[in-house]
């Protein structure tokens, strides 16, 4: 044996010992930024409530561009990493490559699916999230004009722009849903300014109620509808707080019960397809001091009445993403 | 009408920030100084005005920090591509990550809110001001309600953008200082021959860069937001640079340029008054791409043709 195979023998012996020691979770955060008192942010609160409860440390990153998915996801895995959290769809193509290459590590992807035997998809009903507070919308609204106002124009917004306009017609079948898309790059989830100007065109159309899925562009929307004395919906997390007394309401998604799920199980983490709805309590409607004084008792009975029937399956709500098209809105 | 109205109105709104940067990079690249960094210098000013904003309440300390962590951009690329005489456009790139970085890691730092400021309120914001006369000539037709709905009722920063143009012209076109500005982006040697410091005076010119794009980044964090979201300028400091080459270089055609490309973003906004007006749909995303569309055209040399000044993008070198 020469002297650089002992070193590589060494060396591998050395990272493979590293690698059992270091069995912490690990969580890759989205280009939007782990405090983007939204989406990643939700994730983030996940981990960390696991890390209080339990004590344990976990890895983490935050993205700068595209290209860094696999760079990510292969060093987390090489290390020891398990389970491995990602937050966000457009992990799906590098993660396709990636779990092949580590069947011993799990992996669990939020937003997508992605099919292999060591990853977990778990996907989230914001269509039925979305229905709900579009019923509230519906109710709220005096102008019977509503408006939604997405981030970047991809299926998935859609989907929420989609169950919004259902639950709209459900409360009010003569409104009229006003949809527009910040743009088609991801520069469109952080564009406060266009978010402001395409509430304001939608204030001039006669919209009084508008529900930002958007990212940091949804900041400038709640900004701009505060201004105007207008309500918005919030959405991911709860934002109430952020206008308080003019926001509407917030379309939770449980992001944070997914990655607390995923970091008790450990390695443990069942494959499959995890889908979150109103049912298990995966997406739902923000109720709490700031919005208090907004939410009337018919609307309180009206979300209840339909959480109700979205969970027992006697209410279905369109999915945009099963067939592109969408009952209650054009884009 | 109204629709019209609120279309102006939101045409201003957008073309205030691109005229500033845009004004910003004509007197840079008149003295021969090519600047890609105006979406950095933009990006910084930004966030300071709303971080000095926030911290003091006061929206006009937050304007001058903005406009000081604009020309500390300007004296790095000032000093990167005239004293050291290296690449301009690899500077304003690196000015541009630069921003990118440490506007949220100083956000981060500061406020805790993840690469965000905290939301302004009352003076920490540039509030509407309405305009002399502005109720009394409402009822005037055609004028009034432009005057009235339009022109007035906007920040102050919207009149200081106007105001720059003629200023600009009057400061590029009639003062002895803007003919030198002017001959430093054509012909440096002769200006040094004459006697005049090369150097001095491209240092001026992209001090006043720094200047106007600390305004434009105030204005969006201040003036059109309440409050700084990272990479809020969102590609508008490219948009400027197209708008100046569509605008060859001159302080009016610059407003022209802005006013145009605002009125595209504007009217984007609107797809129902797009189908109304032109009865067909047009999607937004082509009226997105027109600054950029328009702009090749010009390049190519289908409209006029868009000379930049000769000794733009080079060092200068005195010869011994």
């Amino acid at each position: 044996m020469t002297l650089i195979q002992k070193f590589l023998g060494a060396s591998a012996v050395l990272a493979l010992s590293a690698g059992a020691a270091l069995a912490d979770p690990a969580i890759i955060f989205d280009l939007g930024g782990k405090f983007d008192k939204s989406f990643n942010e939700a994730a983030f609160n996940g981990a960390q409530r696991w890390a209080t409860e339990t004590g344990g440390t976990f890895a983490e990153t935050e993205l700068q561009s595209d290209a860094q998915r696999e760079q990510a996801l292969r060093r987390f895995a090489e290390a020891g990493n398990n389970p491995i959290v990602m937050a966000g769809f457009s992990f799906a193509t590098a993660l396709t490559d990636v779990a092949a290459d580590y069947p011993d590590t799990k992996f669990e992807i939020i937003d997508m699916v992605v099919d292999a035997p060591n990853v977990t998809s778990v996907v989230f009903n914001e269509h039925e999230g979305s229905y709900l507070v579009g019923l509230m919308a519906g109710m709220a609204s005096k102008s019977g004009t509503v408006g939604f106002v997405g981030g970047m124009d991809i299926p998935l917004i859609r989907k929420f722009g989609c169950g919004y306009a259902q639950g709209v017609m459900a409360a009010n079948p003569n409104a009229k849903v006003i949809a527009n898309m910040t743009g088609t790059t991801p520069a469109a989830w952080n564009d406060p300014v266009k978010g402001s100007e395409l509430t304001l065109a939608q204030i001039s159309q006669g919209a009084d109620v508008v529900y930002a899925a958007a990212g940091g562009t949804g900041v400038g929307v709640l900004q701009t509808a505060a201004d105007k004395g207008i309500l918005s919906i919030g959405v991911d997390s709860n934002q109430n707080y952020m206008h308080p007394g003019q926001v509407l309401t917030s379309m939770m998604k449980r992001v944070d019960n997914a990655v607390y799920e995923a970091f008790k199980a450990g390695d443990a983490l069942v494959p499959g397809i995890n889908v979150m709805g109103v049912a298990n309590g995966g997406v739902s409607v923000a109720m709490d001091d700031n919005n208090k004084a907004l939410i009337t008792p018919e609307m309180q009975a009206a979300v209840d009445a339909a959480s109700a029937a979205i969970a027992d399956g006697s209410l279905v709500v369109h999915d945009y993403t099963t067939d592109e098209t969408c009952p209650a809105l054009t884009f | 009408m109204t629709d019209i109205l609120t279309l102006l109105d939101a045409t201003l709104r957008l073309s205030t920030p691109l005229l500033l940067a845009c004004l910003a990079g004509l007197f840079s690249e008149r003295a021969g100084i090519f600047d890609i960094g105006l979406e950095g210098k933009m990006l910084v000013a930004a966030f300071l005005s709303a971080a000095f904003a926030a911290m003091t309440g006061n929206v006009w300390i937050g304007l001058l920090a903005g406009i000081g962590g604009s020309l500390i951009l300007s004296a790095i690329h000032g000093l990167a591509s005239i004293t050291f005489r290296g690449n301009q456009l690899i500077s304003g790139v690196a000015i541009n990550f630069l921003a990118s970085g440490i506007t949220v890691l100083m956000a981060q730092a500061w406020f805790q809110q993840g690469g965000r400021t905290p939301s302004l309120t009352g003076n920490g914001r540039f509030d509407a001001i309405t305009l002399p006369f502005a109720n009394a000539l409402a009822g005037v037709p055609v004028i009034g309600p432009i005057y009235s709905e339009v022109i007035s009722g906007q920040t102050i920063l919207v009149y200081v953008a106007l105001a720059f143009v003629p200023l600009s012209w009057w400061v590029l076109f009639q003062t002895r200082f803007g003919l030198r500005l002017r001959a430093v982006g054509e012909n440096p040697a002769a200006v040094d021959t004459a006697g005049v410091s090369v150097v001095g005076l491209r240092f001026a010119a992209v001090a006043i860069c720094g200047v106007l794009c600390g305004v434009a980044g105030a204005y969006l964090s201040t003036g059109l937001q309440a409050g700084f979201v990272k990479e809020m300028t969102a590609g508008r400091g490219y948009i400027a640079l197209a708008a100046l080459i569509f605008a060859k270089w001159r302080p009016w055609y610059a407003l022209y340029a802005c006013l145009l490309f605002g009125f595209l973003q504007a009217f984007a906004l609107r797809p129902d008054l797009i189908e109304r007006w032109l009865h067909f749909k047009v999607q937004t995303q082509l009226l997105d791409v027109m600054p950029y569309i328009l702009t090749i055209i010009i390049l190519a040399g289908f409209v006029g043709k868009a000379i930049p000044p000769r000794a733009g993008g080079e060092p200068y070198v005195k010869e011994r």
